[in-house]
């Protein structure tokens, strides 16, 4: 499978996408230049960590006037996989396509450290290859990841399902231990913690890779 | 403004046949000040050694650089950024970073490691408290803004508490990069014709004088200098870097030199001294963000995130290209002689003409007097001491500003972005993999201020042999070093003295450890109303191995054996004045560092690197500040302790706190591999005892020295900074 991996001015994560994709996964992987106004040939789309032009303003509130964001955003329209990891959840949200906030972490200082999330779902093409309840052991490193949204989008997240994981250690103060969520039709995910980071053996753990492999047993199904 | 003494300006006179004028006066200024020109270290630091089978590039250029085969390399350099971080926290350190990050990739290397060396005052000083926490928070954020930005890991470092620092904390910043061989590009304007180009950021009025002002001591008027620290943007230095690596590949680039200290001055004048050309530029060209700037300050600016490049005549779009997809300024600002002046014009007018090789490279050296002995702030007589409470003292220990947990810093800090960070902060070393082949690079800071200011020459050997070990302890070869040598007022005799030993020293240790100097900082006049900090040479040792799964600090099994690599020693109560020890429990300071045998020291290294590499090893750590006990608390914080038996006639102090170097911990199922190993080497290695869940227990034959829960050296260790911090 083929992933475009989104490079914006500030993106600071997207070599570590791509090489978890094509030398953890084995799978193939391209940049995409923020400019470019289409996404070329791929099966998936992961916009990455970073500091999109520079957090200015607010996190992800400038990447989502790049070009490039129209063509995510029919992607996603189109059924297509997006995964947003970090600053990427926060464009994400920022672009609409997700709801809620990322506001800065609850202590007000960037926290970098491993936390322990759940997989509240596996009805998700992100989520598919693993178990309900099933931990996994990530680093987080974000300033703002602190997710907030009212009440009844709360519910309604959790009444639809689209809570996929929360913290069980929560470093920044999400609402309810939010760590990642999905959207109505399920192919656009957010999260903040990195599953890229925890792709190899040698980084101390493997266990984000069942996200990634998640999305490439789901294209693989959806093509078959 | 001008800082040069008669005597210097009787020689820019000379230089120049004429008066000079303000701006050649202020070029001058600041590219003869301490901090430019090293004019009181220089003619010391040539004794360091700077040769070594590994080293790519010595002192001299904005990096050293060594082999790490497979046709690769590592660019890395070490500076200070004291001065600026005292004065405007957040900033100073945050442009420490940015500076330090520039001098990497300005080589060509891709930066894939920060790590900090911090010194600051007591938390909980009774008069200084409130601002040494105020100074702390804002320099932790500003190296957090600014590294986690960028993008690149703050993978170590260490942060060290004395009164000493009050009035000048230190923040020494080290950056390593990664690059080919044949990617190494050098600040050199060679070329006749070829076109000097301005990129990255516009230049403003921050940071006028800067390097002037870190060439000067503390005064109650030193606050007035803010404006003097430069302000940081780090998204503008991420794209500077992906901008400055693109324009390289394509090969148009001739060189390339940031603008840090002294600006655009600072650039000019060295890329043409090295190249032994001319630079000529017009500063009506240079990209300005405030108006009505004089060339004085265009040229003294110190703004940050620019860099001057020198192309290949007729390819300049090719460079102009690359940082126009980056969103940056790229401006031709002037050509390259043949005259060997640096000629600064102002809208065609001729504003500064000096020749390059005199401005940059012979400013006066000082052979500054220094007297036989250096000062030393404590007697030589060790006070009566007995402990009442040994496992209260230990706690005491883990519980002390500087051996308790980090974590509070080095959480804010993205030590794991890159995904190359094999071990981040808290361990021995830092270790980080090079992807693009099977090697990895440990890297280790250190620095002890309190051994140094009892004696500056055995302390400096000592704080080079204790970062070999680290580097050792987790099986790598140590091959090339980086030191930061922060001192008083070098104009002071007894200051002097400090400086000159302290070279000394860290020159015999680098010779016999074989870890070339391959570039630095010195900073001196770190005073505060004449009062001048202790002696803090700081070293940063680069080592390589193999990668692997990296052998850590924790005791990991139940019924392994601990080995004492290297032994007890032989600790004397004269030696036992300068330990963490003494300081913490008996609040006192006297007599000398630890005793050092080189020769020694180097068999235990070549020791546990065998045993670590070998994979008898299941846990390492090396004995440093609190000796044994410590370490062996240090073992302990994961939930596995140990039963130690020690069989000494040493009193339980020394043998417990002695800070003897020359020593490693191990735990390991293979024992006898581990004393086979040792006895090759000539290195004594002693069973002492054997690990068990929850409890340290240390004990001399019948009688129980020390009894703890893990969990309470743990809870201890672990909030004893957050606490005072949060006060």
């Amino acid at each position: 499978m083929r992933f475009g991996v989104v490079v914006f001015p500030g993106s600071n994560c997207d070599h570590d996408a791509w090489y978890a994709v094509t030398h953890n996964l084995g799978q193939q992987a391209e940049f995409i230049w923020h400019d470019s106004s289409s996404l070329g040939q791929v099966d998936a789309v992961i916009l990455p960590g970073g500091f999109s032009y520079g957090d200015y303003l607010r996190c992800g509130a400038i990447a989502k006037f790049s070009p490039v964001m129209n063509a995510v955003r029919k992607f996603a329209t189109d059924g297509g996989l997006v995964l947003g990891v970090c600053n990427g959840f926060q464009i994400l949200v920022e672009s609409g396509l997700l709801p809620g906030a990322l506001l800065r972490n609850r202590d007000l200082k960037f926290v970098c450290r491993e936390v322990t999330v759940r997989i509240e779902t596996t009805n998700t093409p992100f989520t598919a290859s693993a178990t309900r309840g099933q931990l996994l052991k990530i680093p987080v490193a974000h300033g703002d990841g602190c997710y907030f949204a009212d009440e009844r989008t709360l519910d309604a997240l959790e009444k639809e399902d689209r809570v996929v994981a929360r913290y069980l250690d929560n470093p920044n103060g999400s609402l309810r231990d939010i760590a990642g969520i999905c959207n109505e039709r399920r192919n656009v995910m957010g999260m903040m913690p990195h599953p890229e980071r925890a792709a190899d053996v040698l980084m101390g753990s493997t266990d984000g890779r069942v996200i990634l492999e998640s999305m490439v047993h789901s294209l693989v199904a959806a093509a078959a | 403004m001008s800082d040069l003494t008669p005597a210097e300006l009787d020689k820019v006179r000379s230089i120049l046949k004429r008066e000079p004028n303000e701006t050649e006066v202020g070029i001058f200024t600041v590219m003869w000040s301490e901090h430019c020109s090293y004019k009181s270290s220089r003619i010391h630091l040539k004794k360091l050694p700077t040769q070594g089978k590994s080293v790519l590039q010595g002192p001299g250029e904005n990096a050293g650089i060594i082999d790490i085969g497979d046709g690769w390399a590592i660019a890395f350099k070490i500076e200070s950024h004291n001065h600026p971080s005292f004065i405007e926290p957040f900033q100073g350190a945050a442009t420490g970073v940015g500076g330090i990050l520039r001098d990497i990739f300005t080589m060509g290397a891709r930066p894939i490691a920060v790590m900090d060396a911090l010194r600051f005052g007591p938390l909980d000083d009774p008069v200084h408290g409130a601002r040494n926490r105020r100074i702390l928070d804002g320099v932790v954020s500003g190296i957090s803004h600014y590294g986690n930005c960028f993008g690149v890991p703050t993978v170590g470092g260490e942060c060290v508490f004395e009164p000493s620092y009050n009035g000048n904390p230190l923040v020494n910043v080290f950056a390593l990069g990664v690059f080919r061989h044949n990617e190494i590009f050098y600040g050199r304007a060679s070329g006749i014709g070829n076109p000097v180009i301005y990129v990255g950021a516009k230049t403003g009025r921050d940071g006028i004088h800067g390097a002037s002002m870190a060439s000067a001591e503390f005064t109650e008027e030193s606050k007035q200098k803010r404006p003097n620290v430069q302000v940081g943007d780090p998204f503008m230095e991420k794209l500077l870097l992906e901008a400055c690596l693109e324009a390289m590949k394509t090969g148009a680039i001739v060189g390339i030199q940031d603008m840090g200290a002294a600006g655009l001055t600072c650039s000019t004048c060295e890329m043409g001294s090295r190249a032994e050309t001319g630079v000529e530029i017009d500063l009506a060209l240079v990209p300005q963000r405030e108006t009505g700037m004089r060339p004085y300050e265009i040229m003294l600016s110190e703004s940050q995130e620019r860099m001057l490049i020198v192309a290949d005549k007729g390819r300049e779009d090719e460079v102009f290209a690359v940082f126009r997809k980056w969103g940056l300024d790229a401006v031709t600002i002037g050509r390259v002689t043949d005259d060997g002046m640096l000629r600064v014009k102002d809208h065609g007018v001729v504003v500064a003409e000096i020749p390059n090789r005199e401005l940059a490279d012979e400013a006066p050296l000082y052979d500054r007097p220094y007297h036989a002995a250096p000062y030393r702030p404590a007697p030589m007589e060790a006070p009566e001491f007995v402990s009442g409470d040994l496992s209260g003292d230990l706690l005491k220990l883990v519980g002390s500003a500087d051996l308790c947990s980090k974590q509070w810093i080095w959480q804010q800090y993205d030590y794991t972005v890159r995904t190359n960070t094999l071990a981040g902060p808290g361990g021995d070393a830092a270790i980080v993999r090079i992807k693009e082949t099977g090697t990895s690079v440990a890297m280790s800071l250190d620095g002890n201020a309190r051994y140094c200011a009892l004696s500056p020459r055995e302390g400096a050997r000592l704080v080079v042999a204790e970062c070999c070990r680290n580097l050792s302890t987790v099986g790598a070869l140590p091959v090339a070093a980086t030191n930061n040598l922060n001192f008083g007022n070098p104009e002071r005799p007894e200051i002097m003295a400090q400086l000159v030993e302290a070279i000394d020293g860290m020159s015999e240790a680098c010779r016999h450890f074989e870890t070339p100097i391959t570039g630095g900082n010195v900073s001196l006049y770190n005073e505060t109303l004449g009062e001048a900090i202790w002696p803090t040479p700081v070293i940063g040792i680069v080592g390589l191995m193999k990668t692997a799964m990296p052998v850590t600090i924790p005791f990991k099994e139940e019924a392994r054996t601990v080995i004492l690599l290297g032994g007890l020693g032989s600790p004397d109560v004269t030696r036992f004045g300068g330990t963490q020890y003494a300081k913490v429990v008996l609040n006192k300071m006297w007599g000398l560092p630890p005793a050092l045998d080189m020769d020694y020291e180097k068999q235990v290294q070549k020791a546990i690197r065998e045993i670590v590499s070998e994979g008898f090893a299941e846990s390492a750590h090396d004995l440093s500040d609190g000796g044994l006990a410590v370490a062996l608390a240090e073992c302990s914080y994961n939930g596995i302790g140990a039963a130690i038996d020690l069989s000494t006639d040493l009193k339980p102090e020394l043998a417990l706190f002695h800070e003897g170097p020359s020593r490693v911990l191990v735990s390991t199922a293979a024992p006898e591999e581990v004393e086979r190993i040792a006895r090759a080497h000539g290195v004594e290695s002693l069973r002492i005892g054997v690990t068990m869940k929850e409890r340290l227990r240390i004990c001399n034959e019948s009688v129980t020295w020390i009894d703890c829960a893990t969990r309470s050296l743990r809870q201890v260790w672990e909030t004893a900074l957050e606490s005072p911090v949060h006060a």
